[in-house]
């Protein structure tokens, strides 16, 4: 019945999706180098992830991934359920050790750094449940992050020497500001628990932006908005971009992620499916294949 | 919208009075606070209930003495627990070592024949007891709640058995003649001499004065938001930043050291230590008294550290109308019910902590919701 329906955008794209049927089966070795080609001829990488491999025990969660961000665009990492987004996400901030392959953000290895190096660094994340600091209040939460980069020692915050208090003021004002751009400012003194769920979402963003990353990983930022507050939110996802931070974002909405990507990688089973611009991506076969489950020739 | 405003005035009410005033109102209430605190030894003189606020089997000046350095304890162990979240079981371990610290630099019966004065000791006692708040805190920093108690619990018994059992410790024989803190009055007399304890009342005050300022600091800053994202989500903590082990550690060294204190002072005072004085009871006794109070507040712990020396302090030298016990023999039973009833009536303390008593209240919601 369906088979018709996808025969066409099949043929199409066939010069879009023949790279991406290669990648898939083919072995890691290719795999490494086809991507990185393409991204150093349109922008400065920013992240690159070199065949990652992620096993735990006998279950391959990541099979040699390959992708890489550019500066300044907003990326999508998409999958079915179990594809191993948010298990690359793990991997890239630390939470994982990747089983072999190399994670290389602005040319330095992120392998085997700690997690809060690994933000220091530049890579800052939501999660996809929530986890805010229940009891502190909304700018409490965002102060969190903006001390990320603070050098107030325990002597200084000890005796209030002038760095205690120089840091303390910047850091709040930093902190109300972000408040103010994701749009929660009225609630700054409220104690995160009692925010609403669209509130606590965007104070994540909020204490994610306050370490100043120059890659911000969004883990399903949309997920149980209504319509409305999905604009909302793809709004505020460009308005990140524009202040120069790279988006990377894992979501299930279809529409929303072709909406404002500007790339986008699937993920199906921990393996790379594919990779293009959201057309060229919602035209694949095997793309349609793993979320349709409908078989196809690719497959 | 009208639950968060329901639970925004109950916030408010648990913070109580003193939150709403302001800065000048708190400034005076606080400044008042600790003159009245400074004139406890004399409380005795106030017409009728004077009287029945002072202990009876034990002079009322050592009966304040005691509760100062309980507060000092419960102050440290409030950083640990209170605020980093980290149940630490042992920590009396951390009085002993400051005591013995001292003991040992100060003591003619010490093998390395110091002999120091106490001044001289309490600097290098302090940063002992600092170490080896590190030296628990580094194998301890991968585990979490009840794993983490069963292992400071095992250092306070080993700290407890090695000064029992060692002839450098001298177990029961303990340490005698350890000097006193120093200063003489114009008559020629020691400040701190063995007849009265009020003058090491006063220094344990000004001590706690002190340690407050500076928990009160680490509190508002950095350290203190770390401490308590550490509490509340560690992973999520380091994700955002946060530099986890440091901060445990810190908190670990910081709890040590005001335990320190608390065992520095007493050496100076006591004048003799052996290691009956650090037994186990003793440090259930000052984590009894935190979560009494109220578990990460500043206000809570020094309330529930000064309770658990003076309930029974005051029960010291009142016959039972039945068996003509003291009713001292009595104080831990009394001192359970006490502590059954303020944890039926008051879970989160007797002065909560603002965080606290919103987790607790939640967990409360959580049982029974609605």
């Amino acid at each position: 019945m369906s088979e018709p329906h996808i025969e066409t955008p099949e043929e199409l794209d066939r010069a879009n999706a023949r790279p991406v049927d290669e990648a898939a089966p083919t072995g890691p070795a290719e795999k490494s180098s086809a991507p990185a080609a393409p991204a150093e001829r349109d922008g400065d990488v920013l992240l690159e992830l070199d065949n990652v491999t992620l096993r735990f025990g006998g279950v391959v969660a990541l099979n040699g991934i390959s992708f890489s961000l550019r500066k300044g665009e907003i990326f999508g990492l998409i999958g079915p359920n179990g594809a191993g987004k948010t298990t690359c996400f793990n991997a890239m901030t630390g939470v994982y050790r990747p089983t072999s392959g190399g994670i290389r953000f602005n040319g330095e290895s992120l392998v085997g750094k700690k997690k809060h190096e690994i933000t220091r660094g530049g890579i800052a994340r939501t999660f996809q449940n929530v986890r805010l600091f229940p009891e502190m209040t909304a700018l409490e939460n965002v102060m969190v992050g903006a001390d990320a980069h603070h050098k107030t020692s325990v002597i200084s915050a000890l005796f209030r020497l002038p760095r205690f208090w120089r840091e303390e003021r910047s850091g709040r004002e930093r902190s109300l500001e972000l408040l103010r751009f994701v749009g929660i400012e009225h609630r700054a003194g409220e104690v995160s628990r009692n925010l609403s769920y669209g509130e606590q979402r965007r104070l994540e963003i909020a204490r994610a932006l306050a370490t100043n990353p120059t890659l911000l990983c969004l883990d399903e930022p949309a997920a149980g908005f209504n319509p409305a507050e999905k604009v909302d939110l793809l709004n505020l996802i460009r308005k990140i971009r524009d202040t120069g931070v790279t988006v990377l974002l894992i979501e299930h909405d279809m529409r929303l992620v072709m909406g404002v990507t500007d790339r986008i990688v699937v993920l199906e089973f921990g393996k790379k499916i594919a990779e293009g611009t959201p057309a060229e991506v919602r035209d694949n076969p095997a793309v349609i294949a793993a979320y349709l489950g409908v078989p196809t020739d690719a497959a | 919208m009208s639950e968060a405003t329901t639970t925004k005035r109950s916030s408010a009410a648990v913070r109580g009075w003193f939150g709403r005033q302001s800065l000048a109102v708190r400034t005076v209430v606080v400044a008042l606070v600790a003159i009245g605190a400074y004139l406890l030894p004399y409380v005795g003189s106030i017409p009728v209930i004077g009287p029945q606020i002072e202990t009876q089997g034990i002079d009322w000046p050592s009966s304040l003495f005691n509760m100062s350095y309980y507060v000092l304890l419960a102050l440290g162990l409030n950083v640990v627990v209170g605020f980093a979240g980290l149940l630490d079981l042992g920590y009396v371990g951390f009085f002993a070592v400051g005591a013995y610290a001292t003991a040992l630099l100060t003591s003619p019966d010490s093998i390395l024949h110091t002999e120091w004065a106490w001044l001289a000791a309490v600097p290098i006692a302090l940063a002992v007891t600092m170490v080896a708040g590190v030296i628990l805190g580094w194998p301890t920093l991968r585990l979490r709640g009840d794993y983490l108690a069963i292992v400071t619990l095992g250092f306070a018994e080993i700290i407890r058995i090695v000064a029992t059992s060692t002839d450098t410790l001298r177990g029961d024989r303990g340490f005698s003649s350890l000097p006193h803190p120093p200063g003489t009055l114009p008559d020629g007399s020691k400040i701190f001499g063995v007849s009265d304890a009020t003058p090491y009342y006063w220094l344990g005050l000004s001590v706690i004065i002190l340690v407050i300022i500076g928990c009160r600091n680490l509190d508002r800053s950095r350290v203190g938001r770390s401490w308590l994202a550490i509490r509340e989500d560690e992973e999520a903590a380091e994700i955002m930043g946060v530099r986890t082990i440091k901060y445990k550690l810190w908190a670990f060294a910081i709890g040590a050291f005001i335990g320190g204190l608390g065992g520095v002072l007493f050496a100076g005072n006591q004048g003799f230590i052996n290691s009956q004085t650090f037994i186990l009871q003793f440090s259930i006794l000052v984590l009894a008294g935190v979560v009494m109070g109220g578990s990460g507040n500043i206000a809570g712990a020094i309330l529930g550290g000064a309770l658990i020396s003076y309930i029974p302090d005051r029960l010291r030298g009142i016959q039972d109308p039945f068996f003509d016990y003291d009713l001292f023999e009595y104080r831990f039973v009394i001192f359970g019910v006490v502590i059954i009833l303020i944890m039926v009536l008051r879970p989160q303390g007797l002065i909560p902590s603002r965080r606290r008593a919103m987790e607790l209240k939640d967990r409360e919601k959580e049982v029974a919701p609605q």
